[in-house]
């Protein structure tokens, strides 16, 4: 997993004056080309290789399955799609991809310059 | 790293009312607002198969859109779409 102190350090993101750290992006970035299911908000949850996401967290899955194709036959001529990050309810990842402590982290280091 | 639409062209787009539409994308902005030509709405329904209702020329603002798909042409034109039953998908709530 990508030392993701460096990574926030770069992508602090100015925006009219105010300081965005964009620390989840640089934690899905660093998980491009692993496998994710993305559950969305209208229930239809899509399994497939992550393969890119932006500042809005919208992501990029190649190689798509529904997890239920029966109930949601939709998607069947779909093997790549874009995905809107405003209908991301859940992203699951695998969890031996995931550095917890180090996000955990992270992620209080963020909250902290928040305040300041 | 941005995730461009570029790439793609002929689509589905699943709105967050829950209606799929297919269509060959013209333009795109970063909101995801689309100029989807040549677009027709799938409508999917448990007792009859899929029903195709043309479109035409269609913009879809950006705030609407739940998902972009690029269509496999191979798959798509293999499809029976008169044998799917299926219920219409949910529409989005946050």
């Amino acid at each position: 997993m990508l030392d993701l102190q460096l990574q926030i350090t770069y992508l602090n993101d100015y925006t009219f004056g105010f300081i965005k750290t964009l620390l989840f992006y640089s934690f899905f970035k660093s998980l491009v080309g692993k496998d994710v299911v993305v559950e969305l908000k209208n229930d239809l949850s899509i399994c497939g290789t992550l393969h890119s996401v932006d500042q809005y967290l919208n992501i990029k899955l190649t190689d798509i399955s529904v997890t239920d194709p029966e109930k949601y036959p939709h998607m069947l001529s779909v093997k790549n799609c874009f995905i809107r990050g405003s209908v991301v309810r859940y992203v699951q990842l695998p969890a031996d991809e995931v550095d917890t402590q180090l996000l955990q982290d992270a992620a209080r280091k963020e909250a902290l310059q928040q305040k300041q | 790293m941005s995730t461009a639409l570029e790439s793609y062209i002929n689509l589905a787009v699943v709105t967050s009312d829950g209606r799929m539409i297919v269509g060959t994308l013209k333009g795109f902005d970063q909101t995801i607002n689309l100029i989807l030509d040549e677009s027709h709405e799938r409508v999917f329904s448990s007792s009859q198969g899929v029903e195709q209702v043309v479109l035409g020329l269609y913009i879809v603002r950006g705030d609407n859109v739940a998902v972009i798909g690029e269509i496999d042409e191979d798959t798509d034109s293999s499809l029976d779409l008169g044998n799917i039953r299926a219920e219409p998908l949910n529409s989005i709530v946050h």
